[in-house]
């Protein structure tokens, strides 16, 4: 019996063992098979520093409004944002004013009016933004079969899985911004050669940093100098691309300010009244013995 | 305990006038007042606390947030997202209800693993025991429907995957994934339906965590010790002592559960679930929320065919027959011996199963390739073996160590020692608190 029990004992051992064994075994075998990769994206997406991470962290909003600018100017050709309204651009510190300009610099499709018929008209703040094409399939037929995402939640739709020990560690680091650096790394990952014997299919681009294969169909999007920035920030595919991201990070958490001013109240409240509670337990468990 | 001696005096005319007609403080006061807990409850006992605020909780926000929520597959992601921009604190709302369920699962984890460890579940309490493993059911299926309600790329292939076991079940099996899904595929009706159940199975939670605190009130609370309670010294009133504790174990796991809520919102969902579904695109990898993981791994580590059983029913049946695991262990034990404590065999065996459990979810979060299936059938054998072999061997063959002769002596002797920590680290679980 005590054989039995001590063959049981091992397999337990050797099941939880084979555990950290094997993701290295399986790291090794992927790492030999350079030109035809199994796993994506090639390279883990660079680490930045954002201003928005941390338990305090506040978006910077003069890297917001750059954002927008390069979303207007180059992302929003292809992609739509379609979650976001114009009067939440307050957020980026435009006043009332602004966004009233902005946003009736827009065409918005509406309608039907009293006969019927649709309509354009200026957008007003209320308005989201509208999409570049008028439907999905419009959108696909327009980029080679397949329609450009819509950028509303891409900060947070995307996210290079950390593998462990990383995932526990981002416990501590609160780290949450895979998707800003995914998309930064991602943009700034063109241009590179691809590793001799790597087929690349016709018609998309070379990219180690992409999630779902060795290449995309999107072309780089972006070149040094192509946005005119007003306030002196560099006009560099690497400056653009932090603030673009930056910019999604904030399209798809706008209220994430909020959050964690809140989140600082709630913690500190608890662990003050948290404090209390304990000093009334210790008082009423005194003398009895537990 | 069951005394069936009630010590309530109402003390205004009002209290005698209710008390005469329907005794509804009486009964209050009965169970969370004067109600006899043991004396060495460590804070493993809290989280039945824990559990009862979560779930009320969930209930709260999960009403706010259906007043806002549109089930309807054209609608139902920019519903979600509406709440989380337009509506006023919509977002904390949903964040703390995405989240709540998850810490909802772990404070149950928690609670069963407790309940194996100290062997809570052996008579007279397996009645208690079960009703248990209902609500863990009932939770598992609230979870996994409310999961699918954002309509999200995960919702909707979580949601194929899932309903998908059904049809490996011979005979009935299309019928019953049919009637599941409302049509061949999940669509419109999967998600009205899934709605209204999602909306309807926390109240039958309730419902049985009723009769299980029921249960409860009449076999009393197991203790670290696993002695039942013998005289009065042995037990506190619940109100102050245990309630006081509750509180304390309760803000501790309110904070954990805020630090995710406001700074990791998104940590233990899924990226691909702010994508809306796409029945034309299948993600790369269709992984199920965190704490149904440890089963999925189990589900896919049967990649063989045992007789007229092929690996797809074989997977569904291993699946299930591991939560039926929980259902049979007050019979699987054959142990005289309640506590952990005491079984020196039996705490290795217990802690071995747990690195298992949490093997078997990391497993259950990779791709089902390579040596990761290796593992993941080495893995589940383990976690049958523990409880169709080590739980009934284990009582039969091993030598406990010396058992108090009641709660009172047991925490008498600790105490002792002055510093109130006996040596040795094996003792530790019962000293905490």
């Amino acid at each position: 019996m005590k054989k039995i029990l001590t063959s049981l004992a091992l397999i337990g051992l050797v099941a939880v063992a084979a555990g950290a064994a094997g993701t290295r075994a399986i790291a090794a075998e992927e790492a030999h098979n350079v030109a035809n990769p199994t796993h994506f994206p090639i390279d883990e997406p660079k680490e930045m520093d954002w201003s928005f991470t941390g338990p305090f962290g506040t978006y910077d909003k003069a890297q917001l409004q750059r954002g927008l600018k390069v979303y207007k100017e180059v992302c929003s050709a292809c992609h739509s944002m379609n979650l976001v309204a114009f009067r939440t651009l307050s957020d980026l510190g435009y006043s009332d004013a602004q966004i009233k300009t902005l946003s009736a610099e827009y065409t918005i499709h509406d309608g039907p009016n009293d006969a019927g018929d649709m309509f354009d008209r200026p957008g007003k703040p209320s308005d989201h933004f509208p999409p570049p094409f008028a439907n999905e399939e419009a959108a696909a037929a327009s980029n080679g079969g397949a329609a450009p995402p819509d950028m509303s939640l891409l900060a947070k739709a995307r996210g290079v899985e950390r593998g462990f020990p990383q995932f526990v560690f981002d416990i501590f680091t609160q780290y949450d911004a895979g998707g800003p650096d995914y998309i930064h790394s991602l943009l700034t990952g063109y241009d590179q050669t691809p590793p001799a014997g790597m087929v690349i299919p016709e018609g998309t681009h070379y990219n180690p940093y992409f999630m779902s294969g060795v290449s995309l169909k999107m072309p780089k999007p972006l070149s040094d100098g192509q946005v005119t920035y007003d306030d002196g920030a560099p006009q560099t595919v690497d400056q653009y691309s932090r603030d673009v991201s930056a910019f999604l990070a904030w399209a798809a958490e706008p209220h994430m300010e909020d959050r964690k001013k809140t989140g600082f109240r709630v913690l500190v409240f608890l662990l003050l009244f948290g404090a209390l509670v304990y000093l009334t337990k210790r008082k009423v468990w005194e003398g009895v013995a537990h | 305990m069951s005394e069936g001696h009630s010590t309530y005096t109402p003390k205004t005319g009002l209290g005698r006038w209710f008390d005469a007609r329907m005794p509804l403080p009486r009964l209050v006061y009965d169970s969370f007042v004067a109600y006899p807990v043991p004396r060495n409850l460590n804070y493993a006992w809290t989280f039945g606390g824990i559990l009862s605020i979560m779930l009320v909780a969930q209930i709260l926000t999960g009403i706010v947030l259906a007043m806002h929520y549109t089930a309807d597959t054209n609608l139902a992601f920019g519903s979600v997202e509406k709440i989380m921009r337009d509506v006023n604190s919509g977002w904390l709302l949903r964040y703390m209800h995405s989240n709540g369920a998850s810490f909802f699962f772990v404070a149950v984890y928690i609670h069963i693993f407790r309940g194996l460890y100290y062997g809570s579940y052996k008579a007279p309490r397996e009645l208690l025991w079960i009703l248990g493993c209902i609500i863990y059911l009932l939770m598992m299926a609230t979870g996994f429907m409310g999961y699918v309600l954002p309509w999200g790329q995960m919702s909707f292939w979580g949601a194929t995957v899932i309903t998908g076991f059904f049809s490996a079940i011979p005979l009935v099996g299309d019928w019953i994934q049919q009637l599941l899904l409302g049509g061949f595929a999940v669509d419109n009706p999967t998600l009205n339906r899934f709605f209204a159940l999602h909306y309807l199975l926390p109240f039958m939670i309730a419902g049985v965590v009723v009769l299980h605190i029921w249960a409860l009130h009449v076999v009393g609370q197991s203790n670290p010790t696993g002695i039942e309670v013998k005289s009065k010294t042995d037990t506190v009133a619940f109100t102050p002592y245990a309630t006081i504790k509750d509180a304390f174990g309760m803000i501790v796991f309110l904070f954990f559960f805020a630090y995710f809520v406001f700074y990791l919102p998104n940590y233990l969902g899924h990226p691909d679930n702010y994508i809306v579904a796409n029945p034309l695109k299948t993600p790369a990898h269709i992984v199920p929320e965190w704490y149904f993981l440890p089963f999925y791994a189990i589900l896919r580590a049967i990649t063989f065919n045992v007789g007229p059983i092929n690996s797809k029913l074989g997977g569904v049946l291993c699946m299930f027959g591991a939560i039926v695991m929980l259902f049979l262990v007050p019979w699987l034990d054959t142990s005289k011996v309640r506590s952990a404590v005491y079984r020196p065999w039996y705490k290795l065996f217990f802690w071995l199963f747990v690195a298992d459990a949490i093997l078997l979810g990391w497993l259950g979060s990779q791709p089902a390739e390579g040596s990761y299936v290796f593992m993941a059938q080495m893995a589940t054998l383990f976690y049958f073996a523990f409880f169709l072999i080590a739980l009934p061997v284990l009582g039969l063959i091993e030598t406990p160590r010396r058992l108090p002769n009641s709660i009172t002596e047991a925490v008498l002797e600790k105490n002792k020692g002055g510093s109130g920590h006996p040596a040795g680290a094996t003792a530790a679980p019962e000293t905490k608190g």
